[in-house]
């Protein structure tokens, strides 16, 4: 009897382990689509994301100190180090960090602030979609 | 069956002494004079302020300074470390509920680093500079870099290592 009551609830956890994990499931590609779609919204003459321009951007400072590489470093897949207080940043290259573009809250959430911090204002759906194209092609 | 229970109990009976063990060696090891009280967590304030700094612990500073930084975190100290509302009241509410209680009334604004305040100053008074100009430590909001277990909220002494 007891044993039926422990299978039961192992059962339970791991059923209710997995729906919750479905409910925020995302990949980086979701995020590049749902990108995509917010690109070909605000403008017409869209065309496409490119790893190319995404690596250059990432690089680039954009008139203020900062720029993407001065924390992820010139690698984005391995570990970077935040330009200020040192602290350790894991790998931002999917292929590196499996967490990495799995959250939209978590993507949205840092490419405000990143993107404040290194350009002083939003960054626009072609740029994130760029720079995410790029990390994409990171296969380390 | 009574056999399946008997050997329950004895499991339950193998882990509830292991864990008092394991509570009583915590307990031995938190004997340094900074670190009698106990350490207030929480899940959002280690995740979100952690993720850029180690999760300064909330009595460093007084309510009125807590307040005054989870007021301007769209610029904090140099970066935008803006969050959810409903985040920021969270990570808010705990940081004043566990703030410490020494006032800063010399300037009449609170104060928002924990390095200008007295505490801070009277406890890393025999740090030499050489090891705050230390490139390994950059940065005096860089704990870990001497404390080696800050991260997980031990500043005591016998953790310190000052990099060369």
């Amino acid at each position: 009897m007891i044993r039926i009551f422990h299978v039961l609830v192992l059962v339970f956890v791991a059923v209710a382990g997995l729906t919750s994990l479905s409910a925020a499931a995302q990949t980086p590609d979701d995020v590049l689509t749902a990108l995509k779609t917010e690109a070909k919204a605000s403008n017409t003459a869209f065309q496409g994301f490119s790893a190319e321009r995404g690596e250059r951007f990432f690089k680039q400072t954009h008139g203020n100190e900062l720029s993407c590489s001065s924390c992820h470093t010139e690698n984005p897949g391995a570990f970077g180090k935040h330009a200020k207080t040192s602290k350790i940043i894991k790998p931002l290259a999917p292929a590196a960090n499996p967490e990495r573009f799995t959250d939209s809250a978590k993507v949205e959430k840092w490419f405000k602030r990143n993107c404040n911090d290194v350009l002083g204002r939003v960054c626009t759906p072609q740029e994130k979609g760029d720079v995410l194209a790029y990390l994409l092609t990171i296969t380390n | 069956m009574l056999l399946d229970s008997q050997n329950h109990f004895r499991i339950f009976g193998v882990v509830v002494l292991l864990m008092s063990v394991m509570i009583s060696i915590a307990h031995a090891e938190d004997d340094d004079d900074d670190e009698r009280a106990p350490l207030a967590k929480n899940a959002q304030w280690q995740a979100e302020c952690g993720a850029c700094h180690v999760a300064f612990p909330p009595r460093l500073l007084p309510a009125e300074s807590w307040h005054a930084v989870m007021s301007g975190l769209d610029k904090h100290f140099g970066s935008d470390a803006s969050l959810d509302p409903a985040v920021a009241r969270e990570i808010g509410a705990f940081l004043e509920k566990n703030a410490g209680r020494e006032k800063y009334k010399a300037t009449g604004k609170p104060l928002l680093r924990i390095t200008e305040t007295r505490w801070f100053q009277r406890e890393h008074d025999e740090v030499p500079a050489r090891a705050w100009s230390n490139p390994k430590v950059k940065s005096a909001a860089n704990c870990a870099a001497c404390h080696t277990q800050a991260e997980s909220g031990n500043y005591s002494e016998r953790n310190i290592r000052i990099p060369k």
